[in-house]
């Protein structure tokens, strides 16, 4: 739920990455904090495991400049893709202006990534929120590994919706940040309607 | 969606008024609000060396993964919390359902004083955020500044 400060002239948004365990949730966000201007971003914070699984979320604060005098700044989370950590999903979907779905585009991870936007669907839902009116973009990753499936098959389960999707390679960037900037323009050209 | 979280002069005045006089009266190095979502409302004291995002995002988190602890066991949620260092130790209480509030003290201050200072601040935060939500959603409430928007001006934001 963003934060508009008219005091302060500052507006706050939360982004959420959402997706299967090892998908690259946290992978997107590591790149995006090493290629932003220092001035543009805070710290990087990582909870997770001894194995660098993500345990409760990432969280990168960005800022991206200026509309009309007010001070745009996004709060990237991403949550636990593991199963069992479905509390603590829950938990961080709270407040969401946005959701970026990772799919992890391997054949064997197929399933999972079925289940995991049904969970998204179901989480949303649970705090009565309709994942087709939350602005989201679906980005297809590790199209660089040779078992990738076809676009146009992950497409058929995961974007029917035919929200703004990207094919990525997160650990070098590709697609990385057209994605971010799709969810963030989805954002803000909601927080325009809903004003 | 649930209501946005917006905040004016007038009130955003009041609150760093009660968060500054807190500092004070409860002999805090740091007092600061955070709405549940992690977003940072307001700090006083010595802040200067502390990432006060960070902050905020891990007390939303800290707040959220032990309302769902109380919940497990049957309580709503569990009102206050301290946390005891060694040098300095941490007040966490919430206000009002959608806001956190969190003191920073030196152990050697008395928990005492810090939790009677804390309860005024916070009935009376209480107050100006009910005030806060009622001007938010009566329909004559200010328009919003992203309504006159161009697609240009988010484009723009990503110019470089
Ligand atoms: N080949 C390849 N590997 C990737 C890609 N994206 C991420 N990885 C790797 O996949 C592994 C898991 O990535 P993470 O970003 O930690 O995955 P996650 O989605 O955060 O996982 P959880 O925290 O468990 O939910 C890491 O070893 C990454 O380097 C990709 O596009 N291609
Ligand atoms: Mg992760």
């Amino acid at each position: 739920m963003s934060f508009i400060n008219y005091s302060s002239r500052e507006i706050n948004c939360k982004i959420v990455y959402y997706g299967p365990g090892l998908c690259g949730k946290t992978t997107n966000l590591q790149y995006i904090y090493n290629k932003t201007n220092p001035e543009t971003k805070g710290k990087l914070i990582s909870l997770s495991t001894e194995t660098d699984r993500t345990l409760f979320f990432d969280f990168l604060p960005l800022s991206l400049g200026e509309i009309r005098g007010f001070k745009t700044r996004f709060h990237l989370y991403t949550v636990p893709g593991q199963v069992f950590y479905d509390a603590s999903r829950k938990l961080i979907l709270k407040g969401v202006d946005g959701v970026v779905f990772v799919a992890d585009s391997q054949v064997e991870r197929m399933e999972a990534n079925m289940e995991s936007y049904e969970n998204l669907k179901t989480n949303l839902a649970e705090q009565g929120y309709d994942l087709a009116k939350v602005p989201s973009v679906v980005q297809y990753n590790k199209r660089d590994l040779p078992n990738a499936v076809a676009v146009e098959e992950l497409r058929g389960v995961l974007n029917t919706r035919g929200v703004p999707e990207y094919q990525a390679v997160a650990p070098t960037g590709v697609g990385v940040f057209d994605t971010l900037k799709a969810v963030a323009k989805l954002v803000l050209t909601e927080l325009k309607k809903g004003g | 969606m649930g209501t946005q979280l917006v905040m004016y002069d007038e009130e955003y005045n009041r609150i760093n008024a009660v968060c500054d006089r807190l500092t004070k009266d409860a002999n805090a190095k740091v007092v600061f609000l955070v709405d549940k979502n992690g977003q940072l409302i307001s700090a006083s004291g010595q802040t200067q060396n502390i990432d006060t995002t960070s902050l905020a995002s891990l007390t939303a988190g800290n707040v959220a993964a032990m309302g769902g602890l109380a919940k497990l066991i049957g309580e709503n949620e569990f009102p206050n919390q301290i946390h005891e260092g060694a040098r300095e130790s941490l007040y966490m209480t919430i206000v009002g359902s959608r806001v956190v509030l969190v003191v920073i003290f030196e152990s050697s201050t008395s928990l005492g004083l810090v939790r009677l200072r804390v309860k005024k601040a916070s009935d009376e935060l209480a107050k100006i955020f009910e005030a806060l939500l009622k001007k938010t959603e009566s329909p004559g409430g200010m328009a919003s500044p992203f309504a006159e928007i161009s697609d240009d001006d988010i484009d723009n934001l990503f110019s470089e």
